[in-house]
């Protein structure tokens, strides 16, 4: 109890003396998982809508392994970006291992099937209504997508933001594929477990509330946006 | 509108990362960079050289595994046989000692095993072994627990047992992990001095010669990687064996002590 | 002026559904003008007619053809659903969904939708989400919704089950003058009133089968079949 009442005052401490550090790495956190969030929804949803409209003979297996990959532990997916970024791996031309955005392409693996597999059901859902109005109206393939995603747009909220929720909280790939280097890879989940490592618990405690608080600010803000935009009730 | 301001955003954000100094990627072992001597080194190195070190924190066995593929430019641990193994496959040029700091014993305060009064590590690490106390091994092939092991061997104790611990961890783990059950453990007085989280640990045993800790420079072999800044690396290997590396290093001090002690011969 | 797409001609159409054949073989033409009435007993297969002959249901043998291929003469039809399919949208944007999709400026979407709104008498709820119209308003929206695009074939499955006598008057004039201006109509209603009131043609469905199909007028006053029969007067009945 006191070690939380410590972290407590740790992340009070942080957030009021506005530690350059801190927003620094607070930064880093929203630039890598919002652009991870951004490129994996615009990946995720769209071929969610499309497994929900689309009936072809290998749906059920691509259904299967988008729902198994959600599983997929993020180190595994960690060491996969760096094999393949590593100097020594196929892509290693490009020089991006122990950047940010090798970080983002490893969070876009982790969260992308994520993203798929919630919009999916949530379109599924929303097709077996829509579907004879569609069929009626001919609409074409791409047009049937749009209206699902548009329609469908508060639960694709929901997936990207459970993506997102997934991805600022995630270690253990963005650790291999950036190597927590200061003031380039750092970001607040490394951090923290590097303050962990040195058994600055509370500081780490408070990096930890800080991420939360974080998390919930663009949880809301995302929120807002979308109910200023819509005003509806749906 | 929302996705143009997110695109001015994210535009700012990786400008921001960039910079003009010149890049130079060091695998550096977990017990270094928690020593807090990297906070002292980096920014005089910037000074001096223009270099801006870009620190992987990670444990010996990666660090090798990195400059192995290329994807740093050169590594500093403390595992002279692995460094030897290192060079001979080729990949890296050479190695140049640097510094050594030592390992310490640490323990529960009480000290239930009576290590304290150890004439020798070895005979400290047969104590513990006899009283079946608590130990918590770093069990990750790291220098510090390549160490342990050796002075394991040189005790002529094959340590197992469910006192015997093996955490598979970094230092800083592994001592939250020993500050949590009571136990002892083989750390680098670094580290050690950092740790935030001492509990009912103590320092019980050090000093022993056996226990000292030497830190290698090894500049990943260009022949293999042309990518890798070999330029870059020999001005810092200059740097770190030069006059002003050895008064930062010799001077650090943490709660009073002298960590590292300079030992890089001029070539 | 776009080409005709009637007469459509339905040729042996089965359909099955669940192991059962629901539906056929039925053979009809569709061609000319007016208003063509579907009727028949709960479960008779009126919807499932309506639902082949728009081309929503895959026929399990026999064909439909219309005078143009079937995309095309999709185009050109519109069907009002017996529970009426509600996007998440305001109703605005919902009867303007049709006109989007057929390329139209959304401007111009709107304001189509805005003015045919008005004609079903919705005007005062063009903002509000489809979902939370009333029972009645869905019906009007969905006729709305048809409408909008000037179909040439207009398919209703019971389109005024849920309105008031006076909305229900309100839609036979839109759809008397959708008539006058060409549409050809095919409704399926349990009201044998209106039927007299609207139908020009007559077809009477039972257990999946056509039973008769002519004038509304020869139907009405001498029915042939027994089954046509019993249901004018059992409708004359309740
Ligand atoms: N998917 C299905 N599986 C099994 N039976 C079905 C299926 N779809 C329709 N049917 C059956 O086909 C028959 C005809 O249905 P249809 O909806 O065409 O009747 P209807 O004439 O429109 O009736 P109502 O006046 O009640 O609307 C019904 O008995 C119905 O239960
Ligand atoms: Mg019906």
């Amino acid at each position: 109890m006191g070690n939380i009442w410590q972290g407590l005052t740790e992340a009070a401490r942080l957030v009021l003396h506005l530690d350059a550090d801190l927003l620094e790495i607070t930064a880093r956190s929203l630039q890598v998982t919002l652009s991870a969030t951004v490129i994996a929804a615009l990946i995720g949803l769209p071929t969610g809508a499309w497994l929900a409209v689309s009936r072809f003979r290998a749906r059920r297996v691509v259904v299967a392994t988008m729902n198994a990959l959600m599983g997929l532990p993020p180190v595994v997916v960690g060491l996969l970006v760096y094999m393949l970024f590593s100097r020594s791996g196929p892509l290693g031309v490009l020089g991006l291992l122990f950047t940010p955005a090798a970080m983002i392409i490893a969070q876009v693996i982790i969260i992308a099937p994520i993203m798929a597999s919630i919009s999916h059901q949530a379109i599924r859902e929303l097709w077996a209504d829509y579907h004879d109005l569609l069929i009626s109206l001919n609409a074409s393939r791409v047009q049937r997508i749009r209206a699902l995603l548009w329609d469908g747009r508060r639960s694709l909220l929901t997936a990207a933001l459970a993506g997102f929720g997934r991805a600022i909280g995630e270690v253990g790939a963005i650790m291999i594929v950036g190597g927590n280097i200061d003031h380039a890879t750092r970001v607040l989940t490394t951090a923290i477990a590097l303050e962990t490592g040195k058994g600055n618990l509370a500081l780490a405690l408070g990096l930890g509330f800080v991420l939360i608080a974080l998390a919930m600010a663009v949880n809301l803000a995302l929120h807002f946006l979308t109910r200023t935009e819509t005003s509806g009730r749906w | 509108m929302i996705l143009k301001s997110l695109f001015v955003f994210f535009a700012l954000a990786f400008s921001a990362t960039a910079s003009l100094a010149e890049d130079l990627k060091l695998a550096v072992t977990t017990s270094f960079a928690n020593s807090g001597l990297a906070e002292i080194l980096l920014p005089a190195i910037a000074e001096d050289t223009g270099i801006n070190v870009q620190l992987l924190i990670v444990g010996t066995g990666q660090a090798l595994a990195l400059g192995q593929a290329g994807d740093v430019d050169a590594v500093l641990v403390h595992a002279r046989a692995a460094e030897e193994a290192f060079i001979a496959a080729g990949h890296a040029t050479h190695r140049r000692e640097i510094m050594y700091n030592d390992f310490v014993l640490i323990g529960p305060a009480p000290d239930p095993a009576g290590v304290a009064s150890a004439p020798a590590a070895a005979a400290a690490l047969e104590l513990i072994a006899l009283a079946r106390a608590p130990f918590v091994s770093r069990g990750d092939e790291s220098g510090t627990h390549l160490a342990e092991k050796a002075l394991w061997a040189a005790a002529g104790i094959e340590p197992q047992g469910d006192w015997y611990r093996s955490v598979g961890q970094g230092m800083g783990a592994a001592l939250n992990t020993a500050s949590g059950m009571d136990a002892y453990i083989l750390s680098d007085r670094a580290s050690w001095l950092n740790f935030g989280n001492k509990g009912n640990l103590a320092l019980l045993f050090s000093g022993d010669p056996a226990m000292f800790n030497q830190y290698a420079y090894l500049p990943v072999n260009p022949a293999n990687h042309p990518h890798v800044r070999a330029d870059l690396a020999a001005t810092l290997e200059d740097w770190l064996t030069g006059d002003h590396a050895r008064a930062l290093i010799d001077g650090y001090l943490l709660s009073g002590e002298q960590l590292f002690h300079f030992n890089a011969t001029p070539d | 002026m776009v080409a005709p797409i009637l007469p459509m001609i339905m040729s042996q159409a089965v359909l099955r559904r669940g192991g059962h054949r629901i539906l056929g073989p039925v053979t009809l033409t569709l061609e000319g003008r007016g208003i063509t009435i579907v009727l028949g007993p709960n479960g008779a297969g009126k919807t499932s007619l309506l639902r082949a002959m728009h081309g929503l249901d895959r026929l399990r043998s026999g064909s439909v053809s219309w005078a143009v291929p079937t995309e095309a003469a999709r185009k050109r039809q519109a069907f009002v659903f017996q529970t009426p399919i509600l996007m998440r949208r305001s109703v605005r944007d919902c009867i303007a969904f049709p006109l989007t999709l057929a390329g139209h400026s959304r401007r111009d979407a709107r304001q189509q939708a805005s003015a045919m709104a008005e004609r079903v008498g919705l005007a005062g709820h063009l903002d509000q989400p489809a979902q939370s119209l009333s029972g009645g308003e869905r019906q009007k929206m969905a006729i709305a919704r048809a409408l909008v695009c000037a179909p040439q074939v207009l398919f209703l499955d019971e389109p005024c089950a849920n309105l008031d006598g006076r909305s229900t008057a309100e839609i036979e004039a839109i759809l008397l003058a959708a008539r006058e201006g060409g549409t050809r109509i095919v409704m399926a209603t349990h009201n044998v009133g209106q039927a007299r009131r609207l139908a020009d043609d007559v077809l009477f469905v039972h257990r999946g089968l056509l039973h008769e199909s002519g004038p509304a007028a020869g139907f009405f006053s001498n029915p042939q079949t027994p089954e046509a029969r019993a249901h004018l007067q059992g409708d004359l009945l309740s």
